[in-house]
């Protein structure tokens, strides 16, 4: 008797999965739905780190509560994020202001600029101090062995590889109308990784890349800026831009920061930021030596408001891995509540299975960085944990939807018809029957899910959701392998967990029966 | 003597070839009835129309004096034991909860459905400590004696077989045709048996009815049918398999 009150067991543990962390599921959702503080953002490279984490601590000092979403892409996915409301003011330069936001390709003067972006409800700082214009940078020795000084001389040498980041190659102000101003028609070009690309500088694989000019690595690589004869590059003069509902206390906090930062300061910051890893530091570093250079000894501001950083590295992985661990287990979560009765629905076929079946497929065949763009622009979505747990939902549906239709569709006809003519009801029969029969190809489609979801996670750091992908990024970004690892390494291990995890839950979840 | 199950000009065609046409049977309570053929002539079509698997193109089929129809199907099928020829046994449940699967649905006291379970173990000569075994595990004599208890676990007032002893090798069937013949007779039990095996249609059954390419051609004992068939075919089919009985 005790065999037969045992055996409900399997069904009752798989409504449980599914039902029990729908609430749960719901009240993690929410929470990731209020946030009161002031959002600051930024691009993917040092300069615009250190530039939010600048911010982020004269606000802090001013004692407004904020949050840095670091690294979130490029121009037009901060500029969105800003109009969207996802973000509340990101480090700009005017050159970009004008030639990717404002569209125009003739030069404006700041104040012009600053109008034009107050009729879109945005507000701009005055220029912060320092310009970052686009360079052109080689190696000191391979330019001076060729004799090129200046852009024009590379006309010369149309057998030079050029190393583009993919963001110049696509800018309105970049390597198309730079290449047409001085007819550099026949060059090699590829596209590559801004950081990336000072290695393959260094190693000869390119000769010729772009680089901003405030560039710390221009003097640790020993490269030289060729000169920019013609005046092509327009003016990159550094600037918050904010949303002018903010409130004016923010507003003036940002202010403050206009005119303080030159160009040594900031190459001098950028330098430090690469050099310790660690943008906070950098960004603390303008603060003390500023402080320093206009006489304020007090300190007392520092030291009562000074936010912690040099957080350990075991605090930060455990950070970047919850998150990871969020991203991944919502997305599959809804994924398999989502996926289970398409499956079931698809499995009885027709045009509605064909239907089903084909958007899911669809679905995993657009990229995953292209779907992150995709959904960044959407009202509910934009630049948000929200975005990246849609996407990998989206990623997550195919292998359950799939396994789970096949997995129905491979029971017998015999058995399918024995449990008809026993006269179970069809939902005993979906409960009782099929779903436990199919449930080896289901659990198979799920686990593939988690996989690929814990995997792909590492994509979310690009619309800054963090995880395990933000060290891997930073890495990227800052050249640095061994911040790669901080995150390639774990992200590899818990795929691995998860997996092995996957394999225990079959063995529960699977009937013995259909385990002989 | 009444019948349970009438059908009444019964006709089914669909894209293979085991159709049906223009089908009138009867089959009488207490009685086994043998439906017998060669392969394709529609026997086994006969069955799942009774038990609701298909639906009738045309005609009509009363199970105890009600029409057949989508709306009551369901309670009809639950005083209808059905037993296909691998035993159509669950493989993720043991053989006790097959067994009992559709009496839990039902909700019976389990004080009900345990001597039950032990009387048809006895009737089925199952060996009890056997229940608790995955049909993996047991073989395929085994198997079709658990479908049957499946089958008769809520006492139906109706019993189908299509080809129950089919897959099974020559000793296992002699002894469950032995075993079944005995079932029928104690429990007086209306059985309709599909089968192509026209000696296990001799032993099992009260009637027998001989159909080919989807019409019945002649109806009777044995006897009938070796003395007066209907036409040629009758006589090739009975001959045939004669032959084959005395080799």
């Amino acid at each position: 008797m005790k065999k037969i009150r045992k055996a409900g067991k399997q069904e009752r543990a798989f409504r449980f999965l599914l039902f029990s962390c729908v609430p749960a599921f719901l009240i993690l959702f929410s929470g990731s739905l209020c946030a009161a503080p002031v959002v600051i953002g930024s691009k993917k490279f040092t300069e615009s780190y250190v530039l939010g984490e600048i911010a982020k601590r004269q606000l802090s000092d001013a004692g407004i509560p904020d949050e840095h979403r670091q690294g979130m892409g490029g121009t037009i996915i901060l500029w969105e994020a800003l109009r969207g409301r996802q973000i509340d003011l990101y480090p700009e330069y005017t050159g970009t202001i004008v030639q990717e936001i404002l569209k125009r390709s003739d030069p404006m003067h700041v104040d012009t600029v600053a109008t034009e972006l107050g009729k879109m409800g945005i507000g701009m700082t005055k220029p912060l101090g320092f310009n970052n214009t686009y360079a052109l940078v080689m190696k000191r020795k391979r330019a001076s062995d060729l004799g090129i000084h200046t852009i024009s001389d590379l006309q010369k040498h149309p057998e030079l590889k050029f190393g583009l980041t993919h963001e110049f190659l696509d800018r309105q102000d970049g390597w198309q109308p730079l290449a047409a101003a001085y007819q550099l028609g026949s060059q090699n070009v590829i596209g590559i990784d801004h950081a990336i690309g000072y290695d393959a500088l260094r190693s000869g694989a390119i000769d010729v890349k772009d680089a901003y000019s405030t560039d710390a690595k221009i003097a640790d690589y020993d490269l030289i800026v060729l000169k920019d004869d013609r005046r092509f590059f327009p003016d990159y003069d550094a600037v918050f831009l904010y949303r002018l509902s903010l409130d004016e206390k923010v507003v003036a906090a940002l202010r403050a920061l206009e005119g303080k930062i030159d160009d040594a300061k900031m190459t001098r910051l950028n330098a430090e930021a690469e050099r310790t890893k660690d943008y906070t530091q950098a960004a603390n570093f303008f603060f003390t030596s500023d402080r320093e250079s206009a006489g304020d000894s007090t300190g007392l501001t520092s030291q009562v408001s000074r936010p912690v950083f040099g957080e350990s590295f075991w605090h930060k992985l455990a950070r970047w891995t919850a998150r990871h661990l969020e991203l991944a287990g919502l997305s599959l979560l809804l994924s398999t509540i989502v996926g289970l009765p398409l499956g079931i629905w698809a499995s009885r076929g027709g045009a509605i299975g064909h239907i089903i079946l084909g958007f899911a497929g669809i679905v995993q065949t657009i990229p995953s960085l292209a779907l992150l763009a995709l959904l960044v622009p959407l009202p509910f979505f934009g630049i948000s944990v929200r975005t990246a747990i849609a996407a990998l939902f989206l990623y997550g549906l195919l292998p359950i939807v799939r396994n789970t239709a096949t997995g129905l569709q491979d029971i017998p006809r015999a058995l399918r018809e024995s449990a008809i003519a026993l006269g179970l009801s069809p939902r005993a029969r979906l409960w009782q029957i099929y779903l436990p029969m199919a449930s080896r190809s289901i659990l198979a489609g799920i686990k593939t899910s988690a996989v690929i979801n814990v995997g792909t996670a590492t994509l979310a750091a690009l619309i800054g959701a963090g995880g395990l992908g933000e060290p891997i990024l930073s890495g990227l970004n800052l050249n640095d392998h061994a911040t790669i690892l901080q995150g390639a390494i774990p992200a590899a291990v818990l795929a691995l967990l998860v997996q092995s995890f996957f394999d225990l839950l079959d063995r529960v979840l699977i009937p013995k029966g259909l385990r002989l | 003597m009444s019948a349970l199950v009438q059908l009444i000009g019964v006709s089914k065609t669909f894209g293979d070839d085991a159709a049906v046409h223009a089908i009138d049977l009867s089959v009488e309570r207490g009685q086994t009835t043998v439906l017998i053929g060669p392969s394709g002539c529609g026997k086994s079509t006969l069955l799942r129309l009774i038990i609701g698997l298909l639906e009738p193109d045309s005609g009509e089929i009363k199970f105890d004096g009600t029409t057949l129809n989508a709306g009551q199907i369901e309670i009809i099928r639950r005083r209808v034991g059905y037993v296909i020829q691998e035993g159509g046994l669950f493989p993720h449940l043991t053989a006790r909860r097959n067994i009992l699967l559709m009496a839990r649905h039902l909700g019976r006291a389990e004080n009900e459905m345990f001597p039950r379970l032990s009387e048809l173990c006895a009737l089925t000569r199952f060996p009890e400590n056997f229940l608790d075994r995955y049909p993996l595990e047991l073989s395929g004599g085994q198997r079709q004696r658990v479908s049957l208890m499946r089958a008769l676990m809520l006492s139906p007032e109706l019993l189908l077989l299509d080809e129950p002893l089919g897959a099974l090798d020559p000793l296992v069937r002699a002894a469950l045709q032995k075993d079944l013949k005995e079932i029928f007779g104690r429990l007086k039990q209306t059985s309709l048996l599909v089968t192509h095996d026209l000696a296990e249609a001799a032993y099992l059954g009260d009637e027998i009815v001989l159909m080919n390419e989807g019409r019945i051609v002649q109806q009777g004992s044995l006897k009938d049918l070796q003395q007066n068939p209907a036409s040629a075919f009758v006589s090739e089919f009975i001959s045939a398999q004669r032959s084959l009985a005395v080799l």
